[in-house]
């Protein structure tokens, strides 16, 4: 707890007073605990002088944002409409049934976060999925499932 | 730099230093050359230029986004600008010996015409490029964007000097409202109207004017404001100042999106760079101007795209639209005076200013000026970003640039103005593009994303995806768009699935009038766009979904069935290894496959892995 502590305040401190620091500050707490602790919007409502109900009003209305922890690996699939086209969605489907969940999910193990995206902008590659950073692009159901494994599953559980 | 004679002589210089018709070699850096690898191919190159000995007498370039995104990685050899394609690390040797030291063309990574295997490895003789012109693109090539000296080599800010130096605020204004350039963020306003609205606000006491650029480039399948800024970031600022001197701010912002990592890193470093050199700060170039540029990262949210709403979200709070007027021009950020232009009008700035509104208006049409560039993507066989004269058809487009529909298939519809936008035939595909003929035809330009589709695309399927993406982005504060949207969805998810009434069509039609004209912000009032162009120019694939619960192009799962060609199974196998559910037997053993209806949950995995296009939607 100590060591979240002086993180928070290291972040809080890069940041001006103001309502304007808001989602700025939000987006480094999240980038550094993976979603946004319910005591840490009661620390930037204070540092920052706003009411909770903006910091929670901005924390909820962001796609950036999140109030639950994301898993240890994230997945994402691109759901732009070039890649809806070239049939992203039964990419999707073959992820959530790999792991079990819905897209916006996270396994109960806390491995994997399945997400969505509107666009990543690489449309020469689409579907395009993220696994930790790296692109597959040209990905269907059968090559997803086969770059999952080659990724993941030697090291990892994902029953 | 105290003046604009010191920053010519800067220019001067650093052009001489450079020795004319010298080798050098660039690749492309660009988001989507990068997730091909491009970075790895750089540094082998690199290496390779090294162990060859010629590490010293070659520049190599690591530079923005070239265009053609569909080849990449993008490797150019210069003076002659030899294009190779689809390049490995592996391949790099043979580039460095025979290419970059040899003066030879490796044919077998330049580009090959796909009607007659013609090799074709000049990159401004490719088709693909032959019929663009690109004004703000062009000089991607040519710069590392991490360096402002390479802007500097092509007379970077000079037009800035010109704008402080020759001419008054008013001036610059009445140039830009000359040359017509009208906004490219979507609804195409007049860019000098707008700044002399704002010029013409006064801010509150001890305030000041701002301006923004708006990065946040939110259509799907559009990112040529992201290959600019990552390209080309100076031209941006450059835009930006001669923007501020024009209207009277010394503040800016670039709203940037958070999944635009690269563009924002660029950007962050051109705008350490412009500040060292004097380009950003207090009197800029010896003149009273005095401003200074800050990037604001999105946090996901389409609607942050909208002007209101981009402000909501720089002052700390959720991103909701408030009505207009008062316009940002006369009451924005802070309750000051705001210019918000995007990236794309911004980058045309400096052009009209160093050449002259009567050059910017003589490319285009009566209405649209200059050129616009387009994210040509889909069902296309170059995929890329494509900088065309406006007024260009949409035929050239698809077929001349674009090199057609992949596999054969035939063109069906193509996408333009995201989801604000709608989806026009090929009865269309001979319409001169600009911004009133795409809304004549009930679409808009948008942001420039055209998506193309096949005759294997839904257009029921289509209208229901940006139909979801609308309510999913909605931002919940008027009752017509956030209610309205989410029923529009509701009502063509059951049409997609089997369950959709004939009175569904008029349902549509009338909650796509309330939603249009009840809407508070832009992105309610367009939001019927795709619902309203399919249901104009595809009213046979509704008819089908909802009266024959059929599904013509063989997408919508509840409407379709994966059944086995017996005479083309050559029984192989693969089908029912790959089917996730056991759903497949047979198959083995000169045994046809079958697929078990009751069991087949329409995955495609087995149409996909057949070998022999034997499994067959219906």
């Amino acid at each position: 707890m100590e060591n979240e502590n002086d993180k928070l305040l290291a972040v809080l401190e890069r940041h001006e007073k103001g309502p304007h620091s808001l989602v700025p500050l939000l987006q480094d707490i999240q980038a550094e605990f993976n979603y946004l602790p319910e005591e840490m919007l009661r620390r930037v409502a204070e540092s920052l002088g706003l009411p909770l109900s903006q910091v929670y009003s901005v924390a909820t209305f962001y796609k950036a944002f999140s109030l639950e922890p994301k898993g240890e690996h994230v997945i994402t699939v691109c759901l732009g409409t070039a890649c809806h086209v070239r049939s992203a969605p039964a990419v999707v489907e073959e992820l959530e049934r790999i792991l079990g969940i819905k897209s916006g999910e996270t396994t109960r193990d806390m491995k994997f976060t399945l997400e969505t995206v509107n666009c990543l902008g690489a449309c020469a590659l689409g579907p395009i999925v993220v696994m930790d950073g790296e692109y597959n692009g040209q990905m269907t159901p059968g090559k997803i499932r086969k770059a999952f494994e080659k990724r993941y599953v030697p090291s990892a559980d994902n029953s | 730099m105290g003046s604009g004679a010191d920053l010519k002589e800067l220019c001067r210089t650093i052009r001489e230093s450079r020795v004319t018709g010298a080798r050098r070699v660039s690749v492309c850096g660009g988001t989507g050359c990068r997730a091909y690898q491009c970075v790895a191919v750089a540094q082998a190159l690199r290496d390779e230029l090294d162990r060859q000995g010629a590490g010293e007498q070659v520049e190599l370039k690591v530079t923005g986004c070239h265009g053609f995104c569909e080849r990449g990685p993008l490797v150019v050899v210069y003076p002659e600008r030899v294009m190779y394609q689809r390049v490995a690390c592996e391949d790099t040797a043979e580039i460095v010996s025979e290419s970059i030291l040899g003066n030879k063309v490796i044919e077998r990574l330049v580009y090959a015409d796909p009607t007659d295997e013609k090799r074709i490895p000049l990159e401004p003789e490719i088709p693909f490029y032959r019929k663009q012109e690109r004004v703000l693109f062009g000089a991607n090539g040519q710069i590392d964007p991490t360096r402002i000296e390479d802007y500097f080599a092509l007379d970077g800010y000079t037009a800035l000097a010109k704008a402080l130096e020759e001419m008054s605020p008013e001036q610059v204004i009445a140039e830009v409202k000359k040359s017509r350039l009208r906004g490219r963020g979507g609804a195409g306003f007049l860019t000098g109207r707008k700044w002399e609205i704002c010029g013409g606000a006064t801010p509150k006491e001890g305030g000041t004017r701002y301006i923004i650029c708006n990065a946040d480039e939110g259509d799907p399948g559009a990112y040529m404001d992201r290959s600019l800024l990552e390209g080309n970031p100076h031209r941006v600022i450059e835009g930006m100042l001669i923007g501020a001197y024009a209207i009277g701010s010394n503040t800016g912002y670039v709203y940037v999106r958070r999944e635009y990592p690269l563009a924002v890193e660029n950007l962050r470093i051109a705008i350490q760079q412009a500040r060292d050199y004097g380009l950003l700060g207090d009197n800029i170039l010896g003149s009273d101007l005095s401003f200074d540029l800050r990037i604001f990262t999105g946090a996901g949210a389409f609607i942050c795209g909208e002007e209101t709403a981009m402000i909501a979200s720089i002052e700390g709070r959720h991103g909701s639209p408030r009505p207009r007027p008062p316009y940002p021009a006369v009451s924005g950020l802070w309750g000051e005076p705001t210019n918000v232009n995007n990236v794309e009008t911004w980058a045309n700035v400096p052009g009209i200013i160093a050449q002259g509104a009567g050059w910017f208006a003589s490319i285009g049409t009566e209405g649209s000026k200059g050129t616009k560039i387009f994210s040509l993507v889909g069902k296309i066989n170059n995929t890329g970003l494509v900088e065309v004269p406006m007024g260009i058809t949409l035929r050239e487009i698809i077929y001349d640039i674009g090199g057609g529909i992949p596999k054969g298939k035939k063109f069906k519809a193509i996408q333009t103005g995201g989801p604000s936008g709608g989806c026009m035939p090929e009865s269309l595909i001979d319409m001169p593009v600009d911004f009133d003929r795409l809304t004549e035809a009930g679409s808009m330009m948008g942001s420039g994303g055209l998506i193309v589709m096949d005759e294997t695309t839904c257009m029921v399927d289509v209208a229901h995806y940006f139909m979801r993406f609308l309510a999913d982005e909605s931002c919940g504060k008027c009752t017509p768009c956030s209610q309205g949207t989410r029923h529009l969805s509701a009502i063509l998810d059951r049409i997609c699935k089997g369950k959709g009434e004939p009175e569904d069509l008029e349902r549509l039609k009338e909650l796509a009038w309330i939603v249009k004209n009840g809407s508070l912000c832009g992105l309610g009032m367009t939001a019927a766009n795709p619902i309203l162009s399919v249901l104009r120019y595809f009213p046979e694939e509704f008819e089908a979904h909802v009266r024959e619960k059929r599904c013509p192009a063989g997408v919508c799962k509840s409407l379709i069935s994966f059944n086995v060609d017996v005479e083309a199974c050559r029984a192989c196998g693969k089908c029912v290894k790959e089917c996730p559910v056991a759903a497949i037997s047979g198959g083995r053993k000169k045994k046809p496959a079958v697929i078990a209806q009751e069991k087949c949950i329409r995955c495609r995995m087995c149409h996909e892995v057949c070998p022999f296009d034997a499994v067959r939607i219906a």
